[in-house]
C-alpha cells in the first residue's frame, strides 16, 4: 500500500460535491429506525424493511458504488490518472491503496449510522453484525466498481445495472441468482452475528463468506490486470 | 541508424545532422535514448502512426507536425501509456509497454491539463517525488519547483494558478526524480511569448545537461528557437528529420505567397517580375499576386524596389501561410 496515493485518492474523494450525496442516507435510515420504535409495531414488522432492505440493499450499494467509483474513475476522466501512472509503482500497489480508501470511506458512511440505528432498535449485537455486514458487504461492491471503474467509462452505469438489474429483479426471479449479490452476503454475515429479528437472510454465511472473498479477489485482480495494460484514449492526434 | 555493426546516434550537436555523434557499439544502448522501430499504431482502420523509425538521443528534439499528425500518440507510445500495435518502443533499452520500471529514466508532461487543483504546487510536486519513492523527496521537490522557478508561488492552490504556471508546475512534477528523458506534449500551448521564451531556456538547458528532451508542437515557427534537432510528423508518417538549421533553412527558403496592394499595382507588377526571386506575378483585383522563391531576398527587395519607382505600398499579405501548406512542403522535399 502506498500513503501517498492513498492521501490523494482520500483528498480527491471527500473534496467533490458528489460526496455530499452520502449526507442524506443516514439521516433517513435513523429516522425510519426512530418511527419504526417508537411506532410500538413487532420488531419483524419494520426492522427486516430497514435494515436490509434499506441499510444493506440501497444504502451500502449506493455508497460504495459513489466512492468505489470515484476512487479511480474520476482520476481516469479528469487525467491525472496520468501522475500516479507515470511513476515506478507496481499496479497491484495503486489499485489496493485505492481499494483501502474506497472501503475505509464507505465502511464508516454506512457501519456507523448502521450501528447507530440498531442501537436505537436496542440490539447492540445487531449493531456489530451490521458494522462486520458492511465492512465486508463494502469490500466486495469497492472490488467491484474499482475494476468496473478500470474497465468501463461508465462504471456508474454499469454499476447501476448490476445492482439494479442483477440484485433486485434477477434475485426476485431466479434463486441462484443470490449467489452472486454482494448484498444477500452482507445481510447474511449481519444477520448470522446479529441473531435477532430485526433482520433476515436467505443465503447461508458461509457461501456469504466464500462468495465475498471471491468478489474482493477478481476485483482487486481484474482492477490491476487492466491498470498494467491501460491506454490513454480520447486525446490521441 | 544501424551500419556495420554499429549502432550510430544522430544528435542535435553535430554540426551536419547526417554526420553521426555518437558510436555506440551494438548491444549497449545509450540509457537515455528513446528508439521507435517499424512502429504502428492503428484504431480500428484509422491509422494514427505509420511505420515509423527513430532514434532520439540527448539533447533537444522538437516533434512538429500539424494537428492530428499523431505526435501525441508517438509521445504516449514513448512513455508506455499506449501498445503499439506493430513494432517496438524502447527507452534507454527497456520496453516502454508495460514496464513501471521504465519512469525511474522517463518524465511526461501530457497536453491534457490535469493537475489536481485541489492541491498547492509544492504538495504536487512533494507527492511525485514521494511516489518516485526517493530518498530525500523535500529536497527534490524544492529543486524541482526552483528549476521552473515556482518557489513563490508554490504554497497557492493550482486552481489559482494561469495556465503558464501550472504547466511549469506539471513539468516540476515532471521533472522531481531528474529523469533522463523528458517527454513534453505542446508544452507551449496557452503561453503567452515571454513564458514560451522561458521554457524554451529551461529546455534548453536541461538539453545541455545531457538530458533527452522531447517536446512536440504544431507550430512550426517553434524552430525559430529551437536549437537541435526536428522531428517534423505529418499523417502518421515521419516525414522531415534533420538539424534545426536544415529545417530552418527550408522554411524561410521555401516558396511565399504575397498579395500586395499599392499606388501603383501595375508598375510593381512589372518591376517585380525583372526580380530573380520571384517567380510569378498576376494582377488581381485585390493587389498583385506575387510568387516568391526566396522568401528572405524577395522581402528585402521589395521595399526598396517601392521606393526606387516611387511605389506606395498599402499592404501586404502573405496567402499562403496555413501550416498544412509548410508541412506539405517540407515533407515534398
Amino acid at each position: 500500500m502506498n500513503l501517498t496515493i492513498m492521501s490523494l485518492t482520500l483528498r480527491a474523494m471527500l473534496g467533490r460535491r458528489r460526496v455530499l450525496m452520502l449526507l442524506p442516507m443516514p439521516v433517513i435510515l435513523i429516522g425510519l429506525t426512530l418511527v419504526g420504535v417508537m411506532s410500538g409495531a413487532d420488531d419483524a414488522e419494520w426492522g427486516p424493511v430497514i435494515f436490509s432492505n434499506l441499510g444493506l440493499s440501497v444504502i451500502l450499494p449506493l455508497t460504495a458504488l459513489i466512492v468505489g467509483s470515484s476512487a479511480l474513475g474520476l482520476e481516469i476522466d479528469d487525467g491525472t490518472i496520468t501522475h500516479v501512472l507515470t511513476k515506478p509503482l507496481p499496479r497491484s500497489e495503486i489499485i489496493l491503496s485505492k481499494l483501502v480508501v474506497a472501503w475505509l470511506v464507505t465502511t464508516v458512511a454506512t457501519g456507523v449510522p448502521l450501528a447507530v440505528a440498531a442501537l436505537i432498535a436496542g440490539s447492540g449485537s445487531l449493531a456489530v453484525g451490521l458494522v462486520i455486514g458492511a465492512a465486508i458487504g463494502g469490500l466486495a461492491y469497492c472490488a467491484l466498481f474499482l475494476a468496473l471503474s478500470a474497465m468501463s467509462k461508465r462504471p456508474v452505469a454499469v454499476g447501476l445495472v448490476y445492482l439494479v438489474l442483477w440484485e433486485n429483479i434477477l434475485v426476485t426471479y431466479v434463486s441462484g441468482a443470490r449467489i452472486f449479490s454482494v448484498r444477500q452476503h452482507a445481510t447474511a454475515i449481519a444477520d448470522s452475528i446479529g441473531n435477532t429479528p430485526l433482520i433476515n437472510s436467505t443465503v447461508s454465511v458461509s457461501t456469504a463468506l466464500i462468495m465475498s472473498v471471491i468478489f474482493i479477489l477478481v476485483g482487486a485482480v481484474g482492477a490491476t490486470q487492466r491498470l498494467r495494460s491501460f491506454a490513454l484514449t480520447g486525446e490521441a492526434n | 541508424m544501424t551500419h556495420a555493426g554499429h549502432t550510430y546516434v544522430t544528435g542535435p550537436n553535430s554540426e551536419d545532422p547526417a554526420q553521426p555523434t555518437g558510436l555506440i557499439s551494438e548491444g549497449r544502448t545509450a540509457v537515455s535514448n528513446i528508439e521507435l522501430s517499424g512502429v504502428s499504431r492503428w484504431y480500428g482502420n484509422v491509422v494514427a502512426v505509420n511505420d515509423v523509425t527513430l532514434t532520439i538521443g540527448p539533447g533537444l528534439t522538437g516533434l512538429l507536425g500539424p494537428n492530428g499528425a499523431g505526435k501525441t500518440t508517438v509521445l504516449h507510445l514513448m512513455a508506455g501509456l499506449m501498445a503499439p500495435s506493430q513494432g517496438e518502443v524502447t527507452v534507454g533499452g527497456e520496453p516502454a509497454w508495460r514496464n513501471p520500471n521504465m519512469y525511474r529514466t522517463l518524465g511526461l508532461v501530457t497536453e491534457r491539463e490535469s493537475v489536481p487543483g485541489f492541491l498547492t504546487a509544492w504538495e504536487f510536486v512533494l507527492a511525485s517525488a514521494k511516489l518516485h519513492k526517493l530518498p530525500d523527496p523535500e529536497a527534490a521537490a524544492r529543486r524541482a519547483l526552483s528549476i521552473v522557478e515556482l518557489e513563490d508561488a508554490q504554497n497557492r492552490r493550482i486552481s489559482t494558478y494561469s495556465k503558464g504556471m501550472r504547466q511549469r508546475s506539471r513539468v516540476a512534477a515532471a521533472l522531481v526524480h531528474d529523469p533522463r528523458v523528458l517527454l513534453l506534449d505542446e508544452p507551449f500551448n496557452g503561453m503567452d511569448p515571454r513564458q514560451r521564451i522561458h521554457m524554451m531556456a529551461l529546455l534548453n538547458r536541461m538539453a545541455e545537461e545531457g538530458r533527452t528532451i522531447l517536446f512536440s508542437s504544431h507550430i512550426l515557427e517553434e524552430v525559430e528557437q529551437l536549437s537541435g534537432t526536428v522531428q517534423v510528423i505529418v499523417a502518421g508518417r515521419l516525414a522531415a528529420s534533420g538539424d534545426y538549421r536544415h529545417i530552418r533553412r527550408l522554411m524561410t527558403n521555401r516558396p511565399h505567397q504575397f498579395t500586395i496592394s499599392s499606388s501603383d499595382d501595375r508598375l510593381l507588377a512589372t518591376v517585380l517580375m525583372g526580380q530573380r526571386s520571384v517567380s510569378g506575378v498576376s494582377l488581381e483585383p485585390t493587389g498583385v499576386l506575387v510568387q516568391a522563391n526566396d522568401y528572405g531576398t524577395f522581402t528585402r527587395a521589395l521595399a526598396k524596389l517601392a521606393r526606387e519607382h516611387k511605389i506606395r505600398l498599402t499592404q501586404i499579405l502573405p496567402s499562403d501561410e496555413s501550416l498544412e501548406k509548410v508541412f506539405s512542403y517540407l515533407v515534398a522535399t
